[in-house]
């Protein structure tokens, strides 16, 4: 197992989180977080489980508001646009859900062509399907085209999710824990995968998990959330032999070498 | 506008239950606001609408049927003794059509599509709600109000005076069958004697409730799924409310509008 070349720090920010507040009632989840993506690079967002990873990703993608701070998107302000900005913005994002979230009454022919249809209204009829086969192609999948999501093992549901939100060609990618519930070997085709959309499609990304394995194979940077901020920033190996008495507790528990 | 931002759950807990009632009317009133800001504003999703037309009717047809036939029919026998003890007999097909246009089959086809529509429109919104279904659409920028409750509620709408006006015939076949069986009275007497005191206003009358109902139905069922807490009993609880609150409501609508048509009558 390998690790992936260190972030290009003078890439531009495609994604830039200062001082960001969430709560939820008294329950205070995120206070002073900050964090920077830059293009082309794979962030890995490592943390326990109800320290507001996903929450971070949602308010990125415009579904939760943060409390306050600024969290900038592709140079627009999240929180401060519109809603059709905020449809428009949400096209060059790609959010890949923890339990897929594919539409069950669809195929999966349906599912990946639902977004297309909204908003590629330029397309043609062939080129739709084109565009389908190659992104099941690119997941591996185009046997599925015509099943239903409840026929589908776990690990393509993910890779279908995946492929649906590749379809629009966005920018920057969200994976919402992207092993979670996986077996070893589904695992690893999934931090392969994410690695050919990066390579392939140039995107940059946010993978929230707490899977060390796919924290080392797909990462270029880590940030550490704990304590409800970003403690701990920088390569997987960094933070690994750091022997940090805050982040070590979280690799000893999680890691088998 | 983002699904936080108009979620019931996430403003500040009231100190009472009257409190509780009028935010939760605040928010039913915004999503109805929401609803016709939606539905009549473009992008229109015309294949949605007319799928979830089809799928209201198709759903509620057989049960529709069978209840509108059972109703005519028994209604029928039931009303015979009162009418025969005057030697009035006669009138039965004049009371049935009067008496099923005017308010049986609004009120059976509104009660049967709260049962079957209504708790089907909020299991499915809560299932989605539940499995971030709602929002994978948000976030790859389709807007799941106009996808799934705007093209629901207006298919209701549509559909609801088409499927009472069936009701009142198939109920009619009924009252039909057991008229011929005990009388011996042709279908073209029959018709000709039930129809014959039917105004215009009943007509429009039992349109307008079944507009009202339908989009009372529909609206319930979408308002209790689309925010349906997390959790297969969130909805199950949102399917349930759903069919409860629309029933309720529905008896409402029918004694205001029986009161402001009689105003008309008179």
């Amino acid at each position: 197992m390998t690790s992936k070349n260190m972030t290009d720090f003078s890439a531009e920010k495609v994604i830039e989180i200062k001082e960001l507040d969430k709560a939820f009632g008294s329950y205070q989840v995120l206070e002073g977080a900050n964090l920077d993506l830059y293009k082309g690079e794979n962030l890995v967002v490592l943390g326990k489980s109800g320290t507001g990873k996903s929450v971070l990703i949602k308010i990125i993608v415009g579904l939760l508001r943060p409390d306050s701070g600024l969290v900038n998107v592709l140079g627009q302000k999240v929180d401060e646009i519109s809603y059709q900005e905020l449809l428009d913005l949400r096209l060059r994002i790609g959010f890949s859900f923890q339990n897929s979230a594919l539409y069950d009454s669809m195929t999966v022919r349906d599912n990946l062509e639902f977004p297309l249809v909204r908003n590629r209204k330029d397309l043609t009829k062939s080129e739709v399907n084109a565009l389908i086969e190659e992104m099941l192609d690119a997941v591996g999948l185009a046997q599925t085209i015509n099943q239903m999501p409840s026929e589908l093992s776990g690990g393509q549901r993910k890779r279908i999710g995946i492929a649906r939100t590749l379809i629009l060609k966005p920018e920057i990618m969200l994976y919402d824990e992207p092993t979670a519930g996986l077996d070893p070997i589904t695992s690893k085709e999934i931090n392969k995968l994410i690695n050919d959309v990066q390579e392939r499609y140039h995107t940059s990304a946010i993978i929230i998990t707490h899977d060390l394995t796919c924290a080392k194979e797909v990462g270029n940077r880590v940030a550490m959330l704990m304590e409800r901020r970003f403690e701990r920033q920088g390569s997987f190996e960094q933070i690994f032999n750091s022997g940090d008495q805050l982040a070590q507790p979280f690799f000893d528990y999680n890691f088998i070498q | 506008m983002s699904i936080e931002q108009e979620k019931p759950a996430d403003t500040p807990k009231p100190v009472s239950k009257l409190g509780n009632f009028f935010i939760t009317l605040y928010h039913v009133f915004g999503f109805i606001g929401r609803f016709f800001k939606e539905a009549f504003l473009p992008p229109y999703e015309f294949k949605e609408l007319m799928r979830q037309c089809y799928e209201i009717g198709y759903r509620s047809a057989l049960l529709i049927s069978t209840t509108g036939f059972i109703t005519g029919l028994v209604f029928t026998k039931q009303s015979r003794p009162s009418l025969s003890e005057f030697g009035a007999t006669s009138w039965l097909p004049s009371l049935v059509g009067i008496a099923l246009l005017r308010t049986l089959a609004p009120l059976l086809t509104g009660l049967i599509a709260a049962g079957k529509v209504g708790s089907s429109i909020g299991a499915e919104l809560g299932s989605m709600k539940v499995s971030e279904q709602i929002d994978a659409m948000e976030v790859s920028a389709t807007n799941p109000f106009k996808f799934l409750v705007a093209t629901r509620v207006l298919a209701a709408t549509i559909t609801m005076p088409i499927l009472t006006f069936y009701t009142a015939m198939v109920g009619m076949l009924g009252a039909l069958l057991n008229v011929s069986v005990n009388e011996g009275t042709s279908a073209t007497t029959f018709f000709q004697s039930a129809l014959e005191n039917i105004t215009f206003l009943d007509i429009i009358a039992s349109t307008i409730k079944a507009i009202i109902f339908g989009f009372t139905i529909a609206i319930v069922g979408c308002y209790q799924g689309y925010h349906s807490s997390k959790g297969t009993e969130g909805v199950g609880k949102a399917a349930n409310s759903a069919v409860v609150t629309a029933m309720f409501l529905i008896f409402v609508e029918e004694v205001v509008c029986v009161q402001i048509f009689s105003l008309f009558n008179t």
